[in-house]
């Protein structure tokens, strides 16, 4: 029982720092400074962990079959951890200037971190729920943490009422499958389970929605926009990019490890939710006005190639959906760094009309913005065409030309919103300049970040290498 | 050979630019950035030089191939020229340095962002005639959009934005379906190696889709009618600079692609599709030229006669016959050298009076006899009169065009009638006639750089049109050899 519990350390250490913050941010006063950079460590070394305990380590079973440790799982919690910690490490700034740089914010940070740990680890349906309500508690609360903007409190309630019912759906898809199958277990079900059993395909249907909506794939879309918006915007990097991991996990999890054969039934579901995406984020992105919605759009669009990786059913298409997430997650990273920047006398702007002129008056910062926009779009030699190229490869390979050419039409109408915000940055007349005394952090992740992307195309083999031994099949 | 030389054609734009980029932050040392982008490009053009020097002309097999591991197990970064590509590198070496030298008053802000553009987009546009994988063409091919959007859009005319969009979209979305045939191609041979491919071959199943596909990106960069309403606003709102390596190379990254991969890989699909090609050229040459005549902006008027002269080079191709193909390759090298000259013409006159509208002009023959000259060489060359290398180029075209089909000849041959009325017309309405604008004798004739530029474009051409040996000879084997294969798996089918 009690075998290879070292396998679970980073989320045995990352609980006991929970507690042990929430204790010193009760004892110690204006503590937040301190937690916020312990809460840096923790992550750090969580990651570092989950490096040498899991990774080289085969396919491990832990609990009563409820825990799974393998590569995906150590891969995909390491992206979380990093990304998690570059989030926490650039928004200090942001926090401060609203006067929300309290003890809660890093923990929250750390819990919802640990719920989706369990998520990317689960091999049960009970062991997933858990997790996914650990991260999603914490996430609302994240949402609604600058409470004295209508906005965020908005922002917040909506996540709440929205992923609540969700959440229902999920469960009631579980209760489904659990009946048909009478066990939770992801290994049970998939020797159990009955092909002709209509009910059982429900049951998936149910759980895909709730996931879904997680992701924000297209029609269960609606609440992105307006939470991405209303939030603070360290939230909303968070936001596109942390969750998102841990529910493709899951994605993966569900679909490939019980249901495999019952491909035929969840394929068509998968490739409308990727269609439906990808051209509704393209083309709803169109008419926005503030960054935040935009990126929220974009994003949806962005899950929607993910999602077609995933719809292929081959390992291939998993392993082009990991990295279409890890390269998204890099771009998005640079991208908020921008946004971050945007900031004048103790004001931040997020519409894209502030933008206007910005090549004026920063330089390099709009050549970054402009390499990850046009990464954004797709546009070779940046990484964000790598990313879409895999994808296609492996949807090309199964021979579903109709969603790779939807796809790749959705890219032109998505091109336009991109060469948008870029023709407001070069084109148009310049307003006045932004500070320019951004923390040290910021800057770094916008650098590394802009130069990961340009430099992509010089040594692609090393990401495909890494996510090759992603073996799910 | 152990010296890449092809890769350090392609990257030598790119350490310019780097060092421009780093330069950035003094604004008054605007002809210290000039010189340095000058030097680059001249270094490059004087490589290319030396790579014509070392190419055999006796073989048709690629030359200088490298071949590195890029994406492993799936994709190689592998270069490579023979007679069909190393002329377009040439033109790329040699147009770039001029555009950099005529970039005088025409662009007066961010200079040196002007040149990081230029030279990253000779990078991509010698990468497009260098590469010899499919994922790689199409890299170098879409990348060409990024500098060429900026550059329209940062420095362009009152539309500027319009015309950027347009220009980036509508050729995005040509590009997109080439890809999904680069890829379905990957899964059906295994490779996306030309080389490979072209021993492997294609099955004939395939062949049409992926023939349409790689027309639809091809057909917008020619541009082929009626996809070809990019163009004009493009070459109209793009600074001088830009609107010549547009219409001077960007232009003919489709007519190579045509031959390389239409007819290398797609044979019997190009025998399938070979009337609508012949159908849209001469849609092209005959509708275009007639839009031509009626333009009454200089740059739009030679806007439409690129699409006119593309139809020829699209028609020659299709001949599949080894003058055709060879007239189509001079008629690209000379159109290059010709429209660009047409535009710096154009943006001479721009610089002086800030008006491209014919009426402005009128006259000037007596204000500015050096002028008038150069561009009646270049307007002469543009309706392809004997001894200029447009000539040799639509005579071969039309030559191969007789022989295959008479009606399309006749029609095509037509067009070359009006080509001359509009050209005629134009220089007619520009240079003769009665001064009435008493503005236009302050204008003062070509000052030296400009002199210089124009008479470095008319020498190769007024050259090759008396002795177009040296561009046959390094075309020849590669073309009769690419017929030779065409015909082959035709008939094999």
């Amino acid at each position: 029982m009690m075998n290879n519990i070292e396998l679970i350390f980073p989320e045995i250490f990352i609980s006991l720092s929970i507690m042990f913050l929430l204790i010193l941010g009760v004892f110690k006063k204006n503590s937040s400074k301190i937690i916020h950079n312990i809460s840096l460590l923790v992550l750090l070394i969580a990651a570092v962990i989950t490096f040498n305990e899991t990774i080289g380590i085969s396919r491990t079973i832990l609990f009563n079959e409820s825990i799974v440790v393998d590569y995906l799982s150590s891969f995909m919690k390491i992206i979380t951890l990093i990304s998690a910690f570059v989030v926490l490490l650039i928004s200090s700034n942001y926090l401060k200037t609203f006067k929300i740089f309290k003890i809660e914010y890093p923990i929250l940070i750390l819990s919802s971190v640990l719920g989706m740990m369990i998520m990317i680890s689960s091999n049960d349906l009970i062991v997933f729920y858990m997790g996914l309500e650990l991260q999603s508690l914490a996430l609302y609360v994240l949402a609604t943490f600058n409470r004295d903007q209508l906005k965020s409190s908005e922002a917040g309630l909506k996540y709440f009422v929205l992923s609540a019912l969700s959440s229902g759906l999920l469960l009631y898809g579980c209760s489904l499958i659990y009946g048909f199958t009478g066990s939770t277990n992801f290994n049970v079900i998939a020797t159990q389970f009955n092909t002709n059993e209509y009910a059982l395909t429900f049951g998936i249907v149910f759980v895909l929605v709730g996931l879904a909506f997680k992701i924000s794939a297209v029609p269960f879309h609606m609440w992105a926009p307006d939470v991405y918006e209303g939030s603070p915007t360290s939230v909303t990097l968070f936001f596109t990019m942390v969750p998102k991991i841990a529910a493709l996990t899951v994605f993966i999890r569900f679909l490939y490890v019980p249901f495999l054969n019952l491909i035929d039934q969840w394929q068509m579901i998968l490739v409308f939710l990727s269609i439906a995406s990808m051209l509704f984020g393209a083309i709803a992105a169109i008419g926005q006005k503030n960054l935040k919605r935009l990126i929220a759009y974009s994003s949806i669009s962005h899950i929607g190639y993910a999602l077609a990786g995933l719809a292929t059913g081959s390992n291939d298409g998993i392993q082009s959906s990991v990295i279409y997430m890890t390269i998204y997650i890099i771009m998005n990273l640079g991208f908020f760094s921008c946004l971050l920047m945007m900031k004048r006398n103790n004001v931040y702007y997020e519409q894209i009309d502030d933008l206007s002129g910005l090549s004026k008056n920063h330089p390099l910062l709009s050549i970054s913005l402009l390499i990850i926009l046009f990464s954004l779009a797709g546009i070779p030699p940046l990484a964000g065409f790598f990313a879409k190229f895999y994808i296609f490869k492996s949807v090309i390979e199964q021979s579903m030309y109709f969603l790779a050419i939807v796809g790749l039409l959705s890219t032109v109408v998505a091109a336009f919103y991109y060469l948008r915000i870029i023709k407001i940055m070069y084109f148009d007349e310049e307003k006045d300049s932004y500070d320019k005394d951004h923390s040290l952090w910021l800057k770094l992740s916008l650098t590394v970040s802009t130069v990961l992307i340009l430099m992509y195309f010089v040594f692609p083999s090393e990401l495909i290498d890494a996510v090759s031994k992603i073996n799910i099949i | 050979m152990n010296f890449p030389i092809l890769s350090s054609l392609i990257l030598l734009p790119l350490i310019g630019a780097l060092f421009l980029f780093f330069t950035r932050s003094k604004n008054e040392n605007k002809i210290t950035v000039k010189y340095v982008a000058l030097f680059t490009s001249l270094v490059n053009f004087f490589l290319s030089i030396y790579l014509w020097f070392l190419f055999d002309q006796t073989t048709s097999a690629f030359q200088f191939v490298e071949d590195r591991v890029w994406i492993e197990g799936t994709i190689n970064y592998k270069v490579g020229v023979d007679g069909i590509s190393i002329l377009f590198i040439i033109l790329t070496t040699f147009i770039t340095p001029l555009c950099i030298i005529s970039v005088n008053n025409s662009v007066t802000k961010r200079l040196n962002e002007f040149l990081i553009a230029i030279l990253v987009m000779e990078t991509f546009m010698i990468g497009v005639f260098c590469s010899l994988d499919l994922v790689v063409f199409y890299l170098f091919f879409e990348a060409g959009l990024i500098p060429m959007f900026l550059i329209i859009g940062i420095w362009g005319g009152a539309r500027r934005v319009y015309s950027a969009f347009k220009f980036f979209l509508f050729t995005l979305l040509g590009s997109v379906l080439m890809l999904v045939a680069i890829i379905s191609i990957y899964w059906i041979t295994g490779t996306t190696d030309v080389v490979q491919l072209y021993e492997l071959g294609i099955d004939t199943k395939y062949q049409n889709l992926l023939w349409l596909a790689f027309f639809s990106s091809f057909a917008v960069k020619t541009p082929m009618w009626p996809v070809h309403t990019w163009l004009p606003d493009a070459h109209v709102e793009a600074p001088t600079a830009g609107s010549v390596l547009l219409a001077a190379i960007l232009l003919k990254m489709a007519g190579y692609g045509f031959i390389r991969f239409s007819l290398g890989l797609f044979p019997s699909a190009s025998e399938v599709f070979t009337p609508l090609i012949y159908a849209l050229s001469v849609i092209a040459i005959i509708f275009t030229s007639l839009i031509a005549l009626m333009q009454e902006d200089m740059k739009k008027l030679i806007a439409y006669s690129s699409v006119a002269h593309m139809g020829f080079v699209t028609l020659g191709i299709f001949t599949i016959q080894q003058q055709g193909i060879e007239g189509s390759i001079i008629q690209m090298i000379s159109h290059g050298l010709v429209s660009a000259a047409l535009f710096l013409c154009v943006g001479v006159v721009y610089d002086r009076m800030h008006s491209r509208l014919i009426n402005t002009y009128g006259g000037i023959v007596t204000i500015i006899p050096k002028y008038a000259v150069l561009f009646m060489v270049f307007t002469l060359a543009a309706l392809g009169l004997p001894g200029t290398s447009g000539f040799v180029g639509e005579f071969l075209i039309l030559m191969a065009a007789f022989k295959d089909n008479f009606l399309v000849a006749v029609l095509a041959s037509l067009g070359v009638i009006i080509g001359a009325a509009y050209m005629l017309w134009l220089y007619k309405r520009v240079i003769f006639g009665k001064l009435i604008n008493s503005e236009l004798k302050k204008m003062i004739d070509l000052n030296k750089s400009e002199a210089f530029t124009l008479t470095c474009l008319a020498i190769p051409t007024l050259y090759f049109g008396f002795y177009p040996e040296p561009l046959i000879n390094t075309i020849e084997v590669s073309i009769s050899d690419l017929i030779n294969t065409y015909n082959y798996s035709v008939a094999r089918k």
